[in-house]
């Protein structure tokens, strides 16, 4: 296992977010976390990164504690970019490759290339929406063992959808595990091994995808909305 | 290669269907090296583990083999693959019959149907 969360509990202002969350991640894996709005995915990804602490419970990355190890091999999309809007693209490259060992310049220049941006550009004279690919080119351009999305086709249009997808296919190094939450499920649900669903804080399904399209024969998103009609 | 995928079936299953496809119809030839497990997955936009499953199921049925250090083949074996296409014919024949038998049509008649319809243009041969 390349990622353990073992009876993981957290609280927020007395309120529950993540009740007793135990999920397994394999070596070589794209998992799908899978969720509405408020079901505690982004808390439990910020937990994994080590941006919050836990209650009760264990995260474990490769056997050890999740600390600067981990965080040396994890590369993380957060839901929101964090990019400071004074800098340069060029900036934020060397800003990447002194904090990180694994990020690969040469795949981020070519990335880069790819998009049509230069590097000269300052990041707050870019579209929100270049920005976000800007920001998934950086977090692909690592060659870490384990790629965490939080909801990487957030309010994206369709073409955009399939340039992330895409990227993440083509870029994610051989062998390692990628973990992406989303609610937009339909988009995503062919590139993923392993689904998790989670609700109210809660792992409710964990399956095989292909395993559970043959069990119920339908697609995993129906899976999802039938389980989670309102 | 072109793929197109429907949600609500294992899509190993349909990438496995699809190549099987590519290698009766001769678009993937006899002794033709395959794409890498990491190109097919590109071409398809599906996780590369889902094409290693489908190519494993092809291996299986000996469609494809595998050189060690070299990638995936298509067979050197053209009875193997006459055998599965024949398997095919025989399917889509006899469900040819099966579905005129249910609107009520023998097979004489329906052997005439095909013929008739072969005869117009407006057939893509």
């Amino acid at each position: 296992m390349i990622l353990e969360v073992k009876n993981l509990c957290k609280s927020i202002d007395n309120k529950k977010i993540l009740d007793n969350v135990t999920i397994n991640i394999p070596e070589g894996k794209i998992v799908g976390l899978l969720g509405k709005n408020g079901a505690g995915k982004s808390t439990l990804i910020k937990l994994i990164n080590d941006l919050l602490t836990v209650d009760s419970g264990e995260i474990l990355f490769k056997g050890k504690s999740i600390g600067v190890y981990s965080k040396s091999h994890i590369s993380y999309l957060p839901e929101r970019t964090y990019l400071d809007r004074g800098m340069k693209i060029k900036d934020v490259f060397k800003y990447f490759e002194d904090f990180y060992q694994d990020f690969n310049l040469e795949k981020a220049n070519k990335l880069l290339k790819d998009l049509d941006l230069d590097k000269d550009m300052i990041i707050k004279n870019m579209s929100k929406g270049m920005r976000e690919k800007l920001q998934l080119v950086l977090v692909m351009s690592r060659d870490a063992d384990l790629y965490i999305l939080d909801e990487p086709l957030g309010g994206v249009d369709p073409a955009t959808r399939d340039y992330i997808l895409d990227t993440i296919l083509s870029n994610f190094k051989e062998g390692a595990s990628i973990l992406i939450s989303t609610h937009l499920i339909s988009d995503i649900e062919r590139i993923l091994d392993e689904v998790v669903f989670i609700d109210k804080g809660k792992i409710i399904l964990e399956s095989n995808a292909d395993s559970l399209r043959e069990k119920e024969k339908c697609s995993i998103d129906d899976v999802f909305r039938r389980l989670f009609k309102c | 290669m072109e793929f197109k995928f429907d949600n609500e079936k294992p899509i190993f299953i349909q990438v496995k269907e699809k190549l099987r496809l590519y290698i009766l119809s001769g678009y993937l030839k006899v002794g033709e090296k395959l794409p890498s497990v990491r190109e097919l997955a590109l071409i398809s936009k599906v996780n590369p583990n889902t094409i290693q499953k489908a190519l494993g199921e092809l291996e299986l049925e000996k469609l494809i083999y595998t050189e060690r250090t070299n990638g995936k083949f298509v067979t050197t074996n053209k009875i193997l693959i006459e055998n599965i296409r024949q398997e095919f014919v025989k399917n889509i024949v006899d469900n040819y019959f099966n579905s005129m038998k249910e609107i009520g049509i023998d097979k004489k008649s329906s052997i005439k149907y095909l013929q008739e319809r072969s005869n117009k243009n407006d057939i893509r041969s």
